[in-house]
């Protein structure tokens, strides 16, 4: 095992620990806590750091494919840091009938993103969701934590205009 | 002691919509008059008329304003609070009489609905658990506390509750096999994964009503021999989630949770775990493995859950809407409860109406009510005056009814039947201008997205049954598509392990059952009936609309049109791409498709 941390020495010295380690303790001795143990960790950076993985590996005493392998199943984790704003287009029936098809595309075209990438400025990060469960004001999306219902094409390039300007409004 | 009530609805669907700007404008009001200790601002869970939020009563004269605006407030609390005016031009105005219409009960989006699991939402204060216990709440656990494991579950055998999650499966006798299960821990959990695109009803009810949820599980516990309830939500929920726990700790407080439950011996603890997305995880088995923080992925049964469950012991796993149930029939009595509904399906079910029709929103109604009283009463009809096609009942496990059985009463079998099933309880209703072959590619996108691909049928034959789906409505598809997609069909519903591949096929099986025509159409004509697949239409300028203002010439990627100023243009066909920035353009209506 410590031979294998080694390869991500150049990371180790410099990544911050403590905030992993933080997490850790709280889940001690907790059974099952992997999910909510990497939910805090993405907290905590935005999204779950290599380094984090392995050291939530070594914690745990189990092999790193293992975390790797729940941290890749799920749709909420994200290996790669992401936008300061996450936007999320629900795609369910409802949006579907809707039309929320040229809602996406229009976003896509104003962020110049496909999804589940983030705009250079890593200002915003795209992502495109099954079901936000708000279907009575379909098309809708969400931006952080806010929901945003009967949408179209015109809505957007305003909506946005909030994000660009102020800090994050999640 | 206040002299009115206000409760403002603070779902989702409202709070997107404006609920807490209308409320903050309306405590300033208030303070500006002096009024705050006479009014009192409710903030109320999900009453279900998402179409027309944010949604406001007052009472205690029962007033129901739709889509209030914070700047409406000045004028309701001169007028209505200060004066005793009613705001006509706030009151829901009924589309067919152009009447107003003061009462909620006298909407007919609400006059056919029988809310009884909804019976809390947008009445009660969800933060507040005296509120709930005013309305009878935690009466049925008392109840339960005093009656022996086998009592309660034969009330709840009695009722005929069948589970609300998909399948319906007999709730009291899932307890039963639970409660025979020897074992020194037995776990409860509560299945709030809901993951259906185009349902939202526990989100709702729990979001409005976390107490009777609550007050279901700790039943369930009593029944099976438990002390210990997992609830998985969906983590997409925040304020779900925020509500639930809040509930669970004002429930500690009161003693109705912990240890010796109002004296009678009984503990229980209740935990919530959020899940992290994954459609598989509604599946019981991939929900359990996710509790236990794998991959959630599921495995064969048996062994099934009642018997080797939650970290191998046995676990009793439950639907929201299921346990919101429990409550009542524990209160009023399994007769009074299966007083409701049909033969073989009691009580209610809630519905997310959604799609073409007038008024969106949640609606909880009898088992046995005709779809056509849903989309037409309840519903008000399809938008825009045009015709009804089909509707979606099931999410991506179930299937699209046609117009023909529009008089087929909802319950669990008589859905089955036609090819559908009654799912979680999403209902998209669709029009003229849906195509049929089109939702099917939908569902099976998602479906084969969402495969967690631990078994082959599932993982292969959603993906060839995708390909399949997307050359058709590409134009490409072949004689042989049809006879294909049925194989398929038949072969992942045999063979896949969990539920979700085996119910994957429902939709393709049942638009090819119904609406046969529109995929030969679209195989053999190389056209898309509803107008709707880009890639089958043809575009053409009705010349009596154009006015030659050249704004579609100038639009158009690939310069397919031509034409003089003010004389009517013409799309060179061949050049065309079908890419429909033309239309959208067109302020004439002058750009057609055929």
């Amino acid at each position: 095992m410590g031979e294998q941390m080694g390869c991500a020495c150049a990371v180790e010295e410099e990544f911050d620990y403590e905030k992993v380690e933080k997490v850790m303790e709280n889940y001690e001795g907790q059974k099952g806590a992997m999910v909510p143990i990497l939910q805090s960790i993405q907290e905590e950076y935005g999204y779950l750091p290599r380094p984090a993985l392995e050291y939530v590996a070594k914690r745990l005493r189990i092999p790193a494919s293992k975390v790797y392998g729940v941290a890749t199943f799920y749709a909420q984790f994200h290996l790669a840091p992401r936008g300061e704003n996450i936007i999320r287009i629900c795609r369910g029936t409802a949006c579907h009938v809707r039309g929320v098809s040229k809602v996406a595309d229009k976003m896509k075209e104003l962020l110049a993103v496909g999804v589940g990438e983030t705009t250079e400025d890593m200002k915003f990060t795209y992502e495109e969701v099954a079901c936000i469960g708000a279907c009575g004001l379909a098309p809708v999306m969400m931006i952080n934590d806010r929901t945003y219902g009967k949408l179209t094409q015109d809505r957007l390039e305003g909506i946005l205009e909030e994000y660009r300007e102020g800090e994050d409004q999640g | 002691m206040y002299e009115k009530h206000i409760l403002i609805c603070a779902g989702t669907g409202c709070i997107s919509s404006g609920t807490l700007d209308v409320r903050d404008a309306l405590q300033r009001e208030l303070e500006k008059h002096n009024l705050t200790d006479k009014v009192r601002i409710i903030l109320s869970g999900c009453h279900g008329f998402c179409e027309k939020g944010p949604l406001f009563i007052v009472y205690p004269e029962d007033v129901f304003y739709v889509e209030v605006t914070p700047d409406d407030m000045p004028e309701l609390v001169e007028e209505h609070l200060i004066k005793g005016n009613t705001i006509e031009r706030l009151l829901y105005k009924d589309p067919t009489t152009d009447e107003y219409i003061y009462n909620h009960e006298d909407i007919l989006f609400y006059k056919k609905q029988k809310r009884l699991t909804l019976r809390n939402c947008g009445v009660i204060d969800p933060e507040n658990i005296d509120e709930y216990i005013m309305r009878g709440g935690y009466r049925g656990l008392k109840n339960a506390l005093f009656m022996g494991p086998t009592e309660i579950i034969h009330s709840v055998k009695s009722s005929g509750l069948r589970g609300r999650g998909g399948a319906g499966f007999p709730t009291g006798i899932k307890w039963e096999f639970a409660c025979n299960s020897e074992n020194d821990k037995k776990y409860v959990v509560c299945n709030a994964d809901e993951g259906d695109p185009g349902a939202f009803m526990d989100r709702s009810v729990l979001e409005g009503d976390p107490h009777a949820v609550l007050e279901g599980i700790i039943i369930c516990g009593r029944a099976i021999g438990s002390d210990e309830a997992y609830v998985y939500v969906r983590a997409e929920y925040p304020l779900a989630v925020r509500r639930l726990r809040t509930a669970i700790a004002q429930a500690e407080e009161y003693g109705l949770l912990g240890e010796n439950i109002l004296n009678s011996g009984f503990d229980f603890k209740v935990n919530v775990k959020e899940g992290a997305g994954a459609f598989v995880c509604g599946e019981e088995t991939a929900l359990l493995a996710s509790i236990e923080g794998e991959r959630g992925m599921p495995r064969p049964r048996p062994p099934f859950p009642a018997v080797k469950g939650l970290w191998e012991k046995p676990t009793c796993i439950n639907n929201v809407e299921t346990l919101a149930n429990v409550p009542l029939i524990l209160r009023k009595g399994h007769d009074w409860y299966s007083s409701v509904g049909t033969e073989g399906s009691k009580g209610t079910k809630i519905f997310a109406l959604t799609g073409k029709v007038n008024n969106t929103g949640l609606c909880e109604v009898p088992m046995g009510i005709t779809i056509r009283e849903v989309v037409f009463d309840i519903g008000g009809g399809i938008r825009f005056g045009k015709k009804f096609k089909a509707v979606q009942i099931g999410g991506p496990s179930g299937g699209c009814i046609p117009e023909e059985q529009i008089d087929l009463p909802i319950d669990f079998d008589s859905l089955t039947a036609a090819g559908a099933m009654m799912g979680s309880g999403g209902m998209v209703a669709m029009d003229e201008d849906d195509c049929m072959v089109d939702i099917a590619r939908y569902f099976l996108s998602f479906t084969q997205n969402e495969s967690c691909g631990k078994c082959t049928p599932c993982r292969e034959g959603t993906k060839r049954m995708l390909e399949t789906l997307e050359r058709i409505t590409q134009g490409k598809g072949e004689a042989e598509d049809i006879a294909h997609l049925e194989n398929l069909a038949i072969s992942i519903k045999d063979s896949s392990l969990c539920g979700l591949g085996q119910t994957a096929p429902n939709p393709v099986l049942t638009t090819l059952r119904y609406f046969r025509d529109e995929y030969e159409a679209h195989i053999f004509d190389r056209k898309c009936p509803a107008g709707l697949c880009p890639d089958l239409l043809t575009y053409y300028i009705d010349p009596e609309l154009c006015t030659g203002c050249r704004a579609c010439i100038k639009v158009c990627p690939v310069e397919a049109i031509s034409g003089e100023k003010k004389e009517p243009h013409v799309i060179d066909e061949p050049k065309c791409i079908s890419c429909g920035a033309c239309l959208e353009r067109c302020k004439f209506d002058a750009v057609k498709t055929k």
